[in-house]
């Protein structure tokens, strides 16, 4: 069975705007995917919905053999702590919190906070000498590595990422693309949303989207 | 976040201020209002004339857990002075002067163990009907009526009370008990104590059953005007308290809202790492209550401050420390504070967590 599975899936905001009109794909476990297209074409509204932070207004949306379509919010946001791990262009990393704490913010919310779990994690994307730096103290690509790290500690079965290269220059870019290589080596389904064509290339599979429709 | 913490610490003060001189204010308003004379009045019971004196002490020990201002005692007799019949009291000088202190004086109270005597402003008229003053400092003869011994005495001073007295002449208690013979006996005994209207009912009625002999009074009057004063006083002070709890609820909802949108993504982001709803209102109702608890600790200390200055600079007095009001501030200053959080904190779980994949 596959890992992810949307059927027929649509989105239509505040009644009119019809964000994603009839999607239907599957992601298997260790599979690495691009999501491309325009802007506004509906790839965070798709992102959105398969990061259990939105519902679909129709179809369904099969994660690790559960329904999305017909539960409640509370067990969407258990879902979702559960499931995904989800690395954002802008990083998000809370600016008073070093950068170790920063990690084991997500530990918190999953569980118990665990510094040694998080220095290794620090560790695998190479940045385990700056874990006592604050976000203003380090460089984008330094961030988004810590973003990744938080995004892998507490074993998702799916990693989402919204442009992660967007706001990186070509080195930073390399390297965070050589970090998801290597997840992908490991194992992980990652998912990624990028305008770029270099980047889309490294997936093995690309779906591109246009005025909410996947394009063939 | 620290315009909250000092708008928690001002409200801390000022309750912790304001519930200090609720609580201060009657004892030391109490103690003001002994300067105008007795509240309680001892007299002879079943219609005696006299009782011994020795029953002050007794009414002293059952008054142990009150301030005793003074405790005056009085022997009233008709006495031959310059051959006319005067009405004279024999007194304690120094607690008369403590138990009426609005007495104005001329000249000087009587020494203890001369023969001088006081003389009330009406009276000095009477025997100095020019220059009244002139009175003092010239001796009088003093008898205890028609065929008894005459002694010379010295007026030391002239008496205004605004009342009867001034008709009256006073000497020490127990030159007038010897002069009457009638050692240890007094008329009347007025006492000065520090308090309230309801706990003197109770003085009265553990005088009346549990000393023979002497029948307790309260001067009604001033009891009366003093409860009255006190309880506007105290409505007042829970006006005032009340307002400023208010105020502060007001100003510490608005800066937790401040702090719920500044902190819109962080929410949001932390929603979208899996936080459930409880655990954002755990953090922002701990955060909230904790500014509680500093600013009710700091404004209790600077509360306690305020009372201390209020009470020595309109009572000239100090006052204690005291735990159960710091507590109580510290504890209202958390519940006023997790009371202001309650929206902002609806507001904080209400944050979309997609907006951090949008690009806002
Ligand atoms: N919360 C929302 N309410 C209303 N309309 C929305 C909302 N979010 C997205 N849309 C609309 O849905 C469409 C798809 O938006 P989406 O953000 O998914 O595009 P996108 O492919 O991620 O674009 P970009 O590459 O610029 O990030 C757009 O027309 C957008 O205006
Ligand atoms: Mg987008």
């Amino acid at each position: 069975m596959a890992l992810l599975e949307l059927k027929n899936v649509s989105m239509v905001y505040n009644g009119k705007v019809r964000a994603l009109d009839g999607i239907n794909f599957s992601v298997e476990k260790g599979e690495w995917v691009a999501i491309m297209g325009p802007s506004g074409s509906g790839k965070t509204t798709l992102m959105n919905i398969i990061g259990c932070m939105d519902k679909a207004t129709g179809g369904e949306v099969i994660l690790d053999g559960i329904d999305l379509s017909d539960i409640g919010a509370d067990k969407l946001t258990e879902i979702r702590r559960e499931k995904i791990g989800m690395v954002f262009q802008q990083f998000h990393l809370v600016p008073y919190l070093t950068a170790v704490e920063n990690i084991m913010v997500a530990q918190y919310y999953h569980g118990l906070p665990d510094l040694n779990d998080a220095l290794t994690e620090l560790k695998r994307v190479g940045l385990e000498d700056r874990a006592n730096h604050l976000p203003s103290q380090l460089s984008g690509g330094e961030q988004q590595r810590v973003c990744i790290a938080r995004a892998l500690i507490n074993y998702p079965v799916l990693i989402l990422a919204d442009e992660p290269t967007g706001n990186l220059d070509e080195a930073n870019q390399n390297l965070v693309m050589k970090i998801f290589h290597e997840l992908h080596a490991e194992g992980h389904t990652i998912i990624t949303v990028t305008h770029s064509p270099d980047v889309g290339r490294e997936a093995q599979r690309c779906i591109v989207l246009e005025h909410g429709r996947i394009k063939l | 976040m620290l315009i909250a913490l000092i708008a928690v610490a001002v409200g801390a003060t000022i309750i912790s201020g304001m519930v200090t001189v609720y609580r201060e204010v009657p004892q030391q308003l109490g103690r003001e209002f002994r300067a105008y004379g007795a509240n309680l009045l001892i007299i002879p019971a079943n219609e005696a004339a006299t009782f011994d004196e020795n029953k002050i002490q007794n009414v002293r020990e059952v008054l142990s857990e009150h301030e005793i201002i003074g405790a005056a005692p009085f022997l009233y007799e008709r006495l031959e002075i310059n051959k006319q019949y005067i009405l004279t009291g024999g007194t304690n000088f120094d607690e008369l002067q403590k138990v009426s202190p609005y007495w104005q004086l001329e000249g000087n109270y009587p020494a203890a163990g001369e023969r001088e005597v006081l003389i009330g402003a009406q009276l000095a008229k009477v025997f100095s009907p020019y220059e009244p003053s002139e009175i003092i400092g010239q001796e009088v003869t003093i008898s205890a009526g028609e065929g008894t011994a005459m002694k010379k005495y010295v007026v030391s001073g002239i008496v205004s009370t605004g009342g009867k007295e001034e008709e009256f002449a006073f000497m020490n208690l127990d030159d007038l008990q010897q002069i009457v013979s009638k050692p240890n006996e007094i008329s009347i005994a007025q006492f000065s104590v520090v308090a309230e209207g309801d706990s003197l009912k109770t003085i009265e009625e553990k005088i009346s059953s549990g000393i023979a002999g002497i029948h307790p009074q309260l001067v009604q009057q001033i009891a009366n005007s003093e409860f009255n004063v006190l309880s506007k006083l105290q409505v007042l002070v829970l006006l005032v308290t009340a307002i400023v709890l208010l105020l502060t609820l007001i100003c510490v909802t608005t800066t937790m809202m401040a702090v719920v949108t500044e902190r819109r993504k962080e929410i949001g982001l932390k929603k979208a790492l899996g936080a459930a709803n409880e655990n954002i209102v755990r953090e922002f109702l701990g955060e909230g209550c904790l500014l509680g608890a500093f600013g009710g600790l700091f404004g209790s200390s600077l509360g306690y401050l305020f009372a201390q200055s209020v009470s020595l600079q309109v009572f000239g007095r100090g006052i204690y420390f005291s735990v159960p009001i710091a507590i109580l501030s510290i504890v209202l200053s958390i519940i006023v504070t997790g009371v202001a959080s309650l929206i902002p904190v609806r507001i904080a779980t209400a944050v979309d967590p997609a907006i951090v994949l949008r690009g806002e």
